[in-house]
C-alpha cells in the first residue's frame, strides 16, 4: 500500500462485461466501454482478450494523455493499462491450469482469503503428495466442483465439507508460494533457494507482529464470493493436516460490482479514489519484464514465477477521520471529492508536479502519496491488494481495518524492496498507516493438466 | 455378549443394503453409492469383529472397575477433610473415566452426573467432579462437598453397572476414538475442562490413552485395509504421545496455567493432525 492504495484490479465483477474495473481509474471506464461493447458482439474469449488488451491500451494512453502510463509508480498514479487479459468465460471459471498460475495476472475477483501454512512433517515425499492433492482439489474448486467423489460410506465423513455445494465457480483462483524459511534444512532443498527470495529487511514504518508475519507456504484464494473462498481455504487446510498448519489467514475485499455497477475507481478506506499503475498484464513482454521470474535469472524452477510480497498495513483510521480535509488532501496530493491532482479540476488531469501556489510553493507537496508514487517510474510491480477489516483491536478498541497489500514482481530486491523503502522513509501517508504483516514468497510457474503445482522445484 | 453384537453387526449390514437401495430408487445417488454399499457389506463381513470388541469390553471394564476404587479413596479423602489427599486424587482418578468416555456417554444421563462443568446443567443438578472440584480449588474446603462426594461414588457404580447392558457395536469404537480426541480439542487443550484446578492435561492424556486403546484394537484390520492411513494415523499418535510426554511432571501432568500459548497451539494442531486420519477409520467398516 504503500500508501493506502487499494487495489488495482480490482472492479471486475459483472460476469457479463469485462474486467474492466480491474483498472481504477477514470480511463478504466473507457476501457470498460470499450470492452463491453466487444461483448457484445459475442466474439469468442480469446478474441475478446487480445481487443481487449490492444484496444485497452490504446484508449487509456489517449484519454490519459500521459506517457506515466506505463511508468508505474506503487501507487499507481496512472491508470493501469488494461486489465482484460485472462478473462474467465460465461462460467465464471478461470483456468487454474496453463504457463502461469492463475490469480496473478488474472482479473481480482471482490474477495481473498490469503493463508499462509508452515508445514510440520519433515519429508520432502509428504510435502510433494501434498501438493499433489492440493492440485487436484484446487483445479476441481475453481471449477466450482467438490474436491473429492464421496466414499458411499455413512462411516466416514464427507470427502467434501459441503458449503460449496450449489454455488457457482465465482472467479476462482487458486495461487501457491513458497517462502524463505521453506528453503532451510528440512528438505533438502536449501540450494535451491532463488537469491531473490530474501527475507525483507526492515523497512520505515513497521511494526510487525509475529502473527501475521511469515510462512513456509502461501496460498492465496481470489474468489467472488466469500463463501467459496472459504470452502477453498478450509478443504485445502484439511488436506493438510498432519503436513502443514496454518501459521495466518487474512480475508480482504473491495467494493463489488453489485455495490458499483458503474465501475468507478475505488476508493480505498482511507475515502480516497485509488488507482494504481499496473503493467499490462495482457502484454506477455511486458509482464515478462515486470513480473514473471525468467529461466535466466538464476532460479530455473522459477521460470515462469513470480514473487509476491504480501503486506498487512493496517490504516489509523481514527486518526485520519480527525485530521482536516486540507491535511488529508495534502498527505494524498488530491482533492478527495473528485480524485483530481491539487490545483486540477478532474480526475485524470495530468498531475503537474511543478506547479507552484501563489507564494511559490509547490501545490503537491513534496512527500504526498501522489509525488512519491509517481517516483522516476523505474520500478514497477503488479499490484494485486484488497482492502481487509478485522473486528477491533481489544487492546485499544479501535477498528483494525486497513490494506492487505499484496504484489507480484519478477525480482523483489530491484522492484518491490527499494520501492517500499522509499515509500517507509518519507510519505506523507506513514503518519496515518502502520505495516503490521509481511511476507514473500516465491510463487511457482504454472502447472499444465496432468502435472502438479511446484513439480519443477521438487 | 457375543450374541449381542452380533446382531448389531446384522442390523448394520441391513441398514447398509437399505442405504444402497434408497440411492438406486433416487436415481441420483452420486459416485456409485450401490456399489460402495455393497462393498460395505462384503468388507464388514471380512473382520472378525468379535476378539475387538471383547477386548475392548474387557479394558472398559478394568477401567470402569478402577475408576470405582480409585473414586472410592477420593471421596474418602473428601468426606474425612483431607483437603490435600482430596486434590492429589482427584486428577488421577478422573484418568479412568476420560479413557472410556464414548461409553459413559453413550449411556445417558450418567456423564452429566458425573462430568458436568459449571452451566452445563441447572445449579440444583449439578454435581459430580467438577461441583466437588470447585469446592476443593476456589472455596479450598472439603466442607459441604459430603453429599456430593456420596453421590459421586454411587454414580460411578451406576455406570460400572450400566456397562453390562450396552452393546459395543464396531461403529461405536470407530467414532469413539475421534469422539475421545474431539473431548481433547474442544475443551481440554483450551483449559475449560478443569477451570478451576487446572488439571486439564491429565484429562488430555486419558482421552489420548483411550483413543489409542481403540486404534491398536482395530489396527490391524486398518493396515490391511488401508496401509497408508494406518501409517498415518500411527506416526500422528507418535508424535500427539510424544508432545504430551513434554509435559509431564512427576506421576502425572504440569498445571495447565503453565502453559504458554505456543504450547496449546501445538498440543491443538496435533490433535487436528491425529483426529482428521483417525475419522477415515470407518473405511474399515466399509466401502
Amino acid at each position: 500500500m504503500e500508501n493506502g492504495n487499494r487495489n488495482d484490479t480490482g472492479n471486475s465483477t459483472k460476469q457479463d462485461q469485462p474486467q474492466a474495473g480491474e483498472t481504477p481509474l477514470l480511463e478504466q471506464s473507457f476501457e470498460e466501454r470499450q470492452a463491453s461493447g466487444l461483448l457484445h458482439k459475442s466474439v469468442s474469449r480469446r478474441e475478446l482478450l487480445k481487443m481487449a488488451g490492444i484496444g485497452g491500451a490504446g484508449l487509456l494512453l489517449g484519454a490519459a494523455g500521459l506517457g506515466a502510463v506505463f511508468k508505474g509508480n506503487v501507487f499507481g498514479e496512472a491508470a493501469p493499462a488494461t486489465r482484460a487479459s485472462s478473462r474467465p468465460n460465461s462460467s465464471g471459471i478461470v483456468d487454474f491450469y496453463g504457463t502461469h498460475q492463475a490469480g496473478i495476472a488474472t482479473p481480482s475477483p471482490n474477495f481473498i482469503l490469503f493463508a499462509a501454512f508452515d508445514v510440520t512433517s519433515g519429508s520432502l515425499d509428504s510435502v510433494r503428495s501434498l501438493f499433489q492433492a492440493w492440485t487436484a482439489a484446487a483445479a476441481a474448486m475453481t471449477r466450482g466442483e467438490p474436491v473429492g467423489e464421496e466414499s458411499g460410506n455413512d462411516h466416514l465423513p464427507p470427502t467434501d465439507t459441503g458449503e460449496a455445494v450449489g454455488l457457482s465457480p465465482s472467479r476462482t483462483t487458486i495461487t501457491f508460494g513458497v517462502g524463505p524459511s521453506f528453503f532451510d534444512n528440512r528438505f533438502g532443498l536449501a540450494g535451491k533457494r532463488p537469491a531473490a527470495l530474501v527475507d525483507f529487511p526492515a523497512f520505515g514504518g513497521d511494526e510487525l507482529r509475529p502473527e501475521w508475519c511469515g510462512g513456509d507456504i502461501a496460498v492465496q484464494v481470489c474468489s467472488d464470493d466469500m463463501q467459496v473462498a472459504f470452502h477453498a481455504i478450509r478443504n485445502l487446510s484439511r488436506i493438510g493436516r498432519g503436513k502443514v498448519v496454518l501459521r495466518w489467514t487474512q480475508e480482504g475485499f473491495q467494493r463489488t460490482s453489485a455495490a458499483d455497477p458503474e465501475g468507478a475507481t475505488p476508493r480505498n478506506l482511507l475515502g480516497f479514489k485509488d488507482g494504481t499503475a499496473n503493467p499490462d498484464t495482457a502484454s506477455e513482454t511486458e509482464m515478462s519484464e515486470v513480473v514473471w521470474a525468467q529461466a535466466g535469472d538464476g532460479a530455473n524452477w522459477m521460470n515462469g514465477g513470480t514473487y509476491m510480497a504480501v503486506r498487512r498495513v493496517r490504516m489509523r483510521i481514527e486518526v485520519w477521520d480527525r485530521s482536516t480535509l486540507a491535511d488529508q488532501e495534502q498527505t494524498f496530493g488530491r482533492h478527495r471529492a473528485s480524485g483530481a491532482p491539487l490545483g486540477s479540476r478532474n480526475e485524470f488531469d495530468a498531475v503537474d508536479l511543478d506547479a507552484k501556489d501563489a507564494n511559490g510553493k509547490p501545490l503537491i507537496p513534496l512527500n504526498s502519496h501522489v509525488r512519491l508514487a509517481r517516483g522516476d517510474g523505474s520500478a514497477r510491480i503488479l499490484r494485486r491488494s484488497y482492502s481487509y477489516s478485522s473486528g477491533m483491536d481489544n487492546k485499544t478498541g479501535q477498528l483494525d481495518a486497513g490494506l492487505l497489500f499484496i504484489c507480484f514482481n519478477r525480482d523483489s530486491r530491484k522492484q518491490f524492496i527499494p520501492m517500499q523503502q522509499k515509500l517507509g522513509q518519507s510519505d506523507l501517508l506513514n503518519e496515518y498507516i502502520v505495516h503490521n504483516g509481511s511476507a514473500h514468497f516465491a510463487c511457482f510457474p504454472g502447472v499444465r493438466q496432468g502435472g502438479y503445482v511446484g513439480e519443477t522445484l521438487f | 455378549m457375543k450374541k449381542g453384537w452380533a446382531v448389531l453387526l446384522l442390523a448394520a449390514s441391513l441398514t447398509a443394503a437399505g442405504c444402497s437401495s434408497n440411492n438406486d430408487d433416487g436415481g441420483n445417488a452420486g459416485n456409485g453409492g450401490a456399489s460402495a454399499s455393497s462393498q460395505a457389506s462384503a468388507s464388514a463381513s471380512t473382520v472378525d469383529w468379535a476378539p475387538i470388541i471383547d477386548s475392548y469390553r474387557q479394558f472398559s471394564v478394568e477401567q470402569a472397575d478402577t475408576f470405582i476404587a480409585e473414586t472410592d479413596k477420593f471421596v474418602a479423602a473428601v468426606k474425612s477433610g483431607d483437603i490435600d489427599t482430596a486434590k492429589q486424587l482427584y486428577a488421577p482418578t478422573r484418568m479412568y473415566y476420560e479413557r472410556i468416555e464414548p461409553i459413559a456417554e453413550a449411556l445417558g444421563d450418567l456423564d452429566p452426573d458425573i462430568d458436568a462443568r459449571e452451566n452445563d446443567v441447572e445449579d440444583k443438578d449439578w454435581r459430580g467432579f467438577h461441583r466437588i472440584e470447585k469446592f476443593l480449588w476456589v472455596d479450598n474446603t472439603t466442607a459441604g462437598a459430603e453429599d456430593y462426594a456420596d453421590r459421586l461414588l454411587e454414580d460411578a457404580k451406576s455406570l460400572r453397572a450400566l456397562m453390562e447392558t450396552v452393546e459395543i457395536e464396531p461403529a461405536l469404537l470407530v467414532t469413539g476414538a475421534v469422539e475421545l480426541l474431539n473431548e481433547v480439542s474442544s475443551s481440554k487443550v483450551t483449559g475449560e475442562e478443569e477451570r478451576y484446578s487446572h488439571t486439564d492435561l491429565y484429562d488430555f492424556a486419558a482421552n489420548v490413552e483411550g483413543a489409542r486403546k481403540i486404534y491398536d484394537l482395530l489396527q490391524p484390520e486398518l493396515a490391511k485395509k488401508d496401509a497408508a492411513l494406518d501409517t498415518s494415523i500411527g506416526t500422528s499418535f507418535t508424535n500427539l504421545e510424544d508432545a504430551l510426554a513434554d509435559y509431564k511432571s512427576g506421576d502425572g501432568y504440569v498445571s495447565y496455567t503453565d502453559l504458554k500459548e505456543e504450547d496449546t497451539k501445538k498440543l491443538s494442531q496435533l490433535i487436528d493432525a491425529l483426529a482428521e486420519p483417525l475419522s477415515q477409520m470407518g473405511v474399515i467398516l466399509g466401502a
